[in-house]
Order: C-alpha cells, then structure tokens, then sequence
C-alpha cells in the first residue's frame, strides 16, 4: 500500500477535513483554515521520505522515483497556494463554503497524482478528469460574480470537448493497438495513418489543457472570471502536470513517432509562445496579463520536450518547478492586492512602491524570474530548456524564442514600470498583509533566488529523467 | 580561495550593509567603504599581477579557481584574470569609486539607488574575471537589468522611454550572445568528449569552419549592441542622456566596455577564421561608426549627448582596433578602452556636477564657467584635452597605437580605413574645442550663474581620482601596455595560427 502513498495520504486528509466540515457549525467554517493547512503541510514532508518504486493494478499505476519527484514538487506547489488564499477565504462572503475550496483542491490534485502515476491510458484518463472538472467548480466559487460563474461554465465547457477529443483518440490507440497499456502500446505505435490521426486528438486535448496556441482561447476569460487563487493553480499546478504527463507519455508511448511530433511540436511553439507574448503585451488586466504569460511560458516548456533526450525532460520539469515559485510569486501579490482593494489593472499599480515596498519586490522578483533574468532561478531554467532544443540542432527555433524572451521582458518591465517607476496622485494605499501571504511569498523568493544556485536540484532530477535515446 | 572571489563578496557584503543602513548617510558611507576596498583590492590586484609576471610566471591565465557548479552540463565557476582583464578590473574599480561620490546627492531612494548601482557593478566585476561562457553570460545580463530602474527611476528628460529602449535593445543584443554561446557550448568539443563552457579550453580547441561562421556574427554583434556598433548604437545617446550622473559614468566608462572585452575575448579570440573572414564588414560599419558619432557630436547641443556621440564614436574605435588582427592595435584597442573610460567618466561628472549648478545643460545657455567655477572647468579642459588625443594624456597612447597598429595592415582597404578612421580626430578637436570655447571661456550670460560655488570635496575626490587614472597612463603608458600584452600573447597566437600572416 505504501506505493500509493501519496495519493492515500491526500485522500485520508480529504476525509477527515469532509468530516470535521460536517461536525462545524455554521458560522465557525473558517475554522478548518488552520487543519487544513496543517494537514497538507504533513502530507507534503511525509512525500519527501524515500519510498518504493512499483506496481499496482497490473501495470495500471506505476510509481518510480520520477513520479514520486513530480508529486512532490506539485504538493509543494499546492500548499503555497493553500497558504496564499487564506487572507481570501476569511473574506466574509467565503465564510461558508471554505471547506469546499480544499476539498475541491485536494480531488483535483489527486487526480493529477493518478494521472502522473499512469501506466496505462485509462487510469490517466480517470486522474485527468478527476484533476479537471473540480477546477470548474472552483472557478465557479465566488458565483455572486456574474464572471465567476461564466468562468465555471465556460471550463467546463472547454474540459468537455478537450476530454471527448483525446478520448477520440485513445479510442483509436486501442483500435490500433489493441490495448491501452503504455508498455504495450509503445511498440504497437508503427505511424500507421490511424496512429497519426490518435496522436494528433491526444495531442489536441492535451494542448487545451496546457493551453497551447491554437487552443488557448478559453485561458484568459477563465484567469479573468475565477478567484486570483484558482486561477493560479489552474495556470501553476494544472498546467505543471499537464506538463508532466505529456512529456513523460511523448516520451514513452509515442517514442518511435518522434519525428512527427518533433514537427508539430516545433510549429505550435513559435505559435504558442508568439501570440501568447503578442496578446500578453497588450493587457490591462493583470490576472489577464498572467493568462497570456503563461500561455508564453507554455511555449517555453514545448521547447525543452522537443529537446527529446534526457536533457529535455530534465529541464522540463526543473523549468516547471522554477515557474511554480515565480508564478505563484506574482499571483500571490495579484491576489492580496485584489483581496484588499479590488484593483486588478496594471495603471492601479501605478506608484505602489512608494507606498507598499514589499510587495512591489516580490512583484518584481516574480516578473523578473519569468522573464529569465539572472540570478533568479528563471534564468537558469530557461537557459537549460534552450540548450536542450539547441542540442537538437534547431538554432532557428531557439533564436525565435530568444527574441521572445524579449518581447516578454517588454511587458515584464511594463509592470514593474508602473510600480517603480510612475507616480500616481492615487496609489494603492498602505496595507498590511496577513502572516499567511506573506510565509506564501516569502517561500516563492526563496524558490526563486535558491533554487539556481544549488546545482543539486538540477542533478537530482536529471538522475530521475530519461529521454528517447 | 583567489584573490579575485573578494570581488564578488565585497559588492554583497556592501549591498547587505546598506540593506542595513538606517538613514541616508549610512547608505552613502557604507557604499564609499565597499567601493574603496573594491578599489585597493584592484591596485593590489595589479602589483600582485605584474609582480607574478616580472617573477617569470607565463601562465596563461593567473589567480584562477575552478569551482564545479552543474556538473552534467559542465557548467564551472571558472575565474582568473591575464593582463587584458586586470586592466579592465582596474578601470572598473576606478570609476565605480568616482561615481558614488559623484551621486552623493541621490535623496529619493538612496537605499534603492545604490544597491542597484552596486549590483551593476558586480555584474561588471564579475564579467570580467569569469573565464566559463555560463557565468560570463550570467553576469552580462545581471549588469544590464539595474539599468532600467537607475535610468528610469532617477534618470531625467525622457526616462522612461530612453531606459526601455535601452534595456530592450541591449537584452536583444545578449539574446543574440546566448545563441552564440550555446552553439559554442555545443560545438566545444569537435574531437568528442564533454562538451564545456570553458573559454580557455574551448580556445585550443579547432571549431569547424561552417559553425564559426554562422556564430560570429551572432557573438559579434551581440556584443556589438552594448559596444555601440552603428547601426546597433541607437540606444546609447539617449541612454546616456537620461540617466543620472553616476550611471552615464559606469554606462560610458565601464558597461560599454563590456561590449568590447566581449568581442575581443569571445568573438574573435574563439572564432578567428570567421572574424578574419567577416572583418571587412565590421570594419566598414565602425568607420561609419567612428565618422558618424564624431559628427554627431559636433551638431548636439545638449553637453550630454555631445559626450554620448563622442563616446559611440571612441567606442567604434575600439571594434575597429580589435578588427585589425595585429598585436599593436589590439593593444591600442584595449587601452582605448581603458582611457576612454575614465575620460568619458570624468566627462559625465563634470556635466552632472555642472548641471547641479546651473540647471542646464544646453551650452547656448552658458558661458564663461571658468570664471565662477575655476575648479570643474580646468578639470574639463584637461578632459577634453585628453579626449582629442593630447600627448601627455591617455587618449594619445590609446589613439596612436590603434593607428600604427591598424596601418601595418598593408592593403588598401584597410589602410583607406585607418586614414578615414584617423580623421576623426579632427573632428573631436571641432566638437571639444567648441563646448570649451561656448562653456567655459567668454562672457557670463547669465547673471545667476555669479551665484554659483565650484566643486565641494565630494566633487573634488571623484574628479581627482579619475583625473589621476588620466594622466598616470598618459605620462607613463608603458607598464599598462606591457601588462596588456602579457594578457594578448594567447590570442595573438591563437589569431596567428589561423590567420595567413598579413604583416610585412
């Protein structure tokens, strides 16, 4: 049982804290904060002990050092976000329904534990609508929003159709292959026209869930209708998994395929990260603006997974786990700053240095870590997804996306411009953040400023990953 | 542990101080304090190095330590100096020295101004003593990005435009450096084995034609950006223009420089045949360069973008030098680069120091500033002197070497070259005898400029100093040019080795 260790704790904690909501009284909900915190915090050390690599279900779920690695680095990810929201949780019209944001979390990050830990199409299919349809309800959360609620619906909508897309495609694999195990599909997979036609659906589902140009289009009216907190997990932890398991199952089941997905891979990353830039340049709304950078540094990641060797995996999960620090670093300032004055534009930051210093750092470190600047660890995480597409030989696709890199620093520093630079007759007043914000964000500096230079890190998981050849 | 470490603790350790700083005058001092010991520790950087070679060391690189950082991709913290880079250290600690007492009137964000200050200038420091392609990029960008809050935060006129411009534009030229560096990363190791980062070892090695090739220009001209190659230089006049005192003085004395160690010691020095090869094209854009930002500064009238042209056009003066592919000019490139920089520092703070006085800084507006300000307007004139290449001074050492060097190359091409180049001179007389002659000397035209007071002793240590570095070169070059050329017999062989003999 120890095998599914991870999966087991986070379903014990979802239990518990279902039947501790039961036992609350009404108006004392906000009481579960604390636990619940807690809780995830135990959940995410005791992931950290050593455990067994192995087999369940005949082959159906499967864990193995790399999986446990990435369960652990989307735990952590999780509970930064947990801690981030508490200062929106005590918000009064929240007080009732706060168990349900964990709960509703914690079955999405089950699911994406199963759907990482899959060693066979069905049980990833299970782990990836499990991972998604609960988000829906949670974008939906604060449904006194009229753009909430059509966030809610319009993920759900898109969910639907990515889902019965890849399905479509599963369904061929099994036609084709005979089977949906990923060991045994792999060395069905010949590029038999039908095999191309199944890549091609699972490739489009998987794209709506990293939101890859062109499926992207649902991205920046969810970010913009859900809570700052949802839509940073959608756009960290979702996308981080979502991430995960499309390298590892490239890299495993479609291996012999590899010269047709390098192909699609290299056009949707100009694509993706050029539009995804192009768009972003143009936001005011800064839960907007995050949309379309993430879109970007989707893009980014494609760039390490067509690297195809031990390499690229490599330094796409250490790109992953540096965007999660940088990431939740610019939403958890997005989102106390939405919490306590409802300001969401970039001219409301206008002068917030001034006014509130520490936040406007944090601000700065996070763009400046997205935006690849030494010595942040988003530098160093860009520089290796580089080498590894480099190592390919495809010097053009690099140098598109270098001069991306700047086309991003150029809307980066819009932001930081607004905060450091202009002056405002009406800045953002004064406010002191909760304890909780600021451990959140004190952890995602930490990320950000030591993850590059303790090279171990980097060791650690290219000792996990592996590549094509 | 080297020598050379101290220079990336001792800008930590002063940017930690000031975090800790309680008021104005503790943020100032604690910077004065990192920054003198920057300094002493680069003199005696310099004694240690030329006694080391007067003791017969012939190494080629000295003080150097080699930390593994990423093992699997070989990434080192790889650092050591040869005479090129020791001089670079020293012209570096010089003018950050200068610069922080010429910015002792910063009051809004103090704390902030000089942290970012600092942190430039360990970018700077720590550019120049890294040997591994990874931390010499790491560095680079790190001095780049305080840029954009010094020139927009404290910066004046346009700031916000001229320091995005400039932040764009030079993270575009090292967007084409990281290309650059990757193919050579990966083109390191031709024979097989682990492929490095180490620029020594990547030098013996023989990199094949077709990739040297395709790299050079991209080195070349990434560098180039921040070395103000025409047409890449654009960034520059209004860069300069904007930022606050101390900035222009680290921007045109030091960061620039970066541009020009960065194509001497990696493009050409890594990728010879192809710069051989290519050579003519660069050597046409910075004759452009060199006429074109002479000129440019004759028709300004704002004393700042006058000395921004100058600086484009003695910049393209240093590319040119190193294009020449002989050790004389290389020479002369290298002290260009080093006088240059602290007379361009000197430059910027004399017009910050008299913009504080008299709130302009169009020369139409003034006029005989010699009379109130003796002090500042001899210290101009000894710059300006300098600058058009008085004997005596440094800027003739650098000049004239660069010219002799550049006319052994016997063909027309680059002897026509060398004699366009050469007139510029005439040009800089033009454009430095005429501020002289409108600023300094003639009538008062503004009764409030009576009012004013020459330098304070803050005024007086920054422009001494930079003064100093002036005239020692000047009076006495040849030491300079002896530690310089222990550093170029590397690459001139390197060069020589693959570059037909074009010497007769």
């Amino acid at each position: 049982m120890l095998i599914m260790r991870h999966e087991l704790l986070l379903i014990a904690i979802t239990v518990i804290l279902l039947i501790v909501e039961i036992f609350l009284p009404a108006d004392r909900k906000h009481k579960i904060i604390l636990p619940a915190i807690l809780l995830m915090t135990l959940v995410t050390i005791a992931g950290f002990l050593p455990g067994d690599s192995g087999i369940l279900f005949g082959g159906m779920y499967k864990t193995n050092p790399l999986t446990l690695l990435l369960k652990n680095i989307l735990n952590t990810g999780v509970l930064i976000v947990f801690i981030q929201s508490v200062d929106w949780l005590k918000k009064p019209e929240n007080k009732e329904k706060v168990s349900e944001y964990f709960l509703l979390m914690l079955s999405t990050l089950i699911g994406m534990n199963y759907m990482i830990s899959a060693g066979d199409f069905l049980m990833f299919y299970i782990g990836l609508e499990l991972a998604t349809i609960p988000i829906a309800a949670l974008a939906a959360y604060e449904r006194y929003k009229e753009k909430s609620a059509e966030a809610g619906v319009k993920l759900i909508f898109i969910s639907a159709l990515s889902s019965g897309i890849l399905l479509y495609g599963l369904s061929m694999i099994y036609g084709t292959c005979g089977t949906m195990y990923f060991e045994d599909v792999a060395p069905a997979i010949t590029g038999a026209p039908l095999q191309v036609l199944a890549f091609i659906f699972f490739f489009a589902g998987m794209a709506f869930k990293l939101s890859l140009v062109p499926f992207h289009l649902w991205t920046a009216d969810v970010y913009e209708g859900a809570p700052v907190n949802v839509a940073s997990y959608l756009s960290v932890i979702s996308k981080g998994a979502a991430a995960f398991v499309f390298t590892i199952i490239l890299y495993t089941v479609f291996a012999k395929i590899a010269v047709l997905w390098s192909d699609v891979i290299y056009v949707i990353t100009i694509l993706t990260i050029t539009l995804g830039n192009l768009f972003a340049m143009r936001q005011q709304n800064l839960k907007r603006f995050l949309a379309f950078s993430s879109i970007a540094q989707a893009g980014f990641i494609l760039l390490g997974v067509i690297g195809q060797s031990q390499l690229g995996m490599t330094t796409v999960i250490y790109f992953v786990l540096v965007y999660i620090f940088s990431n939740l670093g610019a939403f958890g300032v997005v989102a106390i700053i939405s919490n306590r004055t409802g300001k969401e534009n970039i001219d409301d930051y206008d002068g917030l240095y001034r006014t509130n210093p520490n936040l406007s750092l944090v601000m700065m470190l996070a763009l400046f870590s997205l935006a690849g600047i030494p010595p942040l660890a988003g530098f160093f995480g860009k520089f290796f997804l580089f080498t590894a597409a480099a190592r390919q030989g495809m010097y053009i696709l690099v140098l598109i996306a270098l001069v991306n890199t700047i086309i991003s620093l150029y809307y980066y520093l819009l932001v930081i411009k607004a905060m450091l630079l202009n002056n405002s007759d009406q800045p953002i007043a004064y406010f002191k953040s909760d304890a909780y914000t600021r451990l959140g964000l004190l952890l995602c500096i930490a990320g950000m400023v030591i993850i590059g230079f303790v090279s171990p890190v980097y060791e650690m998981i290219l000792n996990l990953s592996y590549g094509l050849y | 542990m080297s020598i050379l470490t101290l220079f990336i603790i001792i800008p930590v350790l002063t940017v930690i101080g000031i975090l800790f700083s309680r008021n104005h005058m503790q943020v100032k001092w604690t910077s004065v304090v990192g920054m003198s010991l920057q300094l002493i520790n680069a003199i005696v950087l310099i004694f240690l190095y030329l006694a080391a070679r007067r003791a017969g060391n012939t190494d080629e690189i000295l003080f150097a330590q080699d930390n593994v950082w990423y093992e699997s991709l070989n990434i080192h913290f790889f650092i050591g100096v040869d005479g090129v880079s020791v001089a670079m250290i020293g012209l570096t600690s010089l003018v950050v020295f200068a610069g922080i007492f010429a910015s002792w009137d910063i009051v809004d964000l103090p704390r902030e101004f000089f942290i970012s200050l600092i942190l430039l200038a360990s970018g700077v420091f720590g550019f120049f003593i890294s040997l591994d392609l990874f931390t010499m990029f790491l560095f680079y960008e790190l001095a780049v990005i305080p840029m954009y809050l010094l020139i927009g935060i404290w910066g004046s006129g346009p700031r916000h435009y001229s320091a995005m411009k400039l932040t764009l534009m030079l993270m575009g030229g090292s967007a084409f450096i990281l290309l650059g560096v990757l193919g050579l990363y990966l083109n390191s190791a031709p024979g097989g084995g682990p492929l490095t980062f180490d620029l020594i070892k990547i030098s013996k090695e023989q990199i094949p034609h077709h990739v040297q090739m395709f790299l050079f220009p991209f080195l070349f001209v990434g560098f180039g950006v921040l070395g103000a190659l025409f047409p890449f230089h654009t960034w520059s006049p209004d860069g300069h223009a904007s930022a606050p005192t101390a900035v222009s003085m680290l921007h045109a004395g030091v960061l620039m420089k970066l541009g020009g160690y960065g194509c001497y010691r990696v493009a050409v020095f890594l990728l010879p045949e192809a710069a051989h090869e290519m050579a003519w094209i660069f050597i046409i854009l910075t004759t452009i360069g060199v006429i074109y930002g002479a000129l440019g500064a004759v028709w300004q009238k704002d004393l700042k973008y006058i000395n921004a042209y100058s600086s484009v056009s003695h910049c393209a003066l240093v590319l040119f030098a190193i294009l020449m592919f002989n050790e004389t000019a290389m020479n002369g490139a290298i002290l260009q680069m080093i006088s240059h920089g602290i007379m361009t520092a000197l430059f910027f703070a004399l017009i910050g120091m008299i913009y504080g006085r008299t709130h302009t800084r169009y020369i139409n507006e003034m006029g005989g500033l010699m009379k109130v300000m003796p002090f500042l307007a001899v210290a101009y004139v000894i710059g300006g002197l300098a600058s058009l290449g008085l004997p005596g001074f440094s800027g003739f050492v650098a000049e004239m070497t660069i010219f002799v060097g550049a006319f052994q190359n016997a063909d027309v091409f680059h002897r026509v070259a060398t004699i366009i180049v050469a007139s510029s001179i005439v040009v800089t007389a033009v454009y430095i005898l005429r501020v002289v002659g409108i600023l300094l000397l003639g009538k008062i035209r503004n009764e409030a400029f009576n009012e004013i007071k020459d330098a304070r002793w803050v005024d007086r240590i920054s422009v001494v100093a930079l003064i100093l570095g002036i005239t020692i070169i000047g009076v006495a070059p040849l030491w300079l040019s002896d530690m310089i050329g222990s550093g170029l017999v590397p690459v001139m062989h390197k060069i020589l080795m693959v570059v037909p003999v074009i010497i007769h």
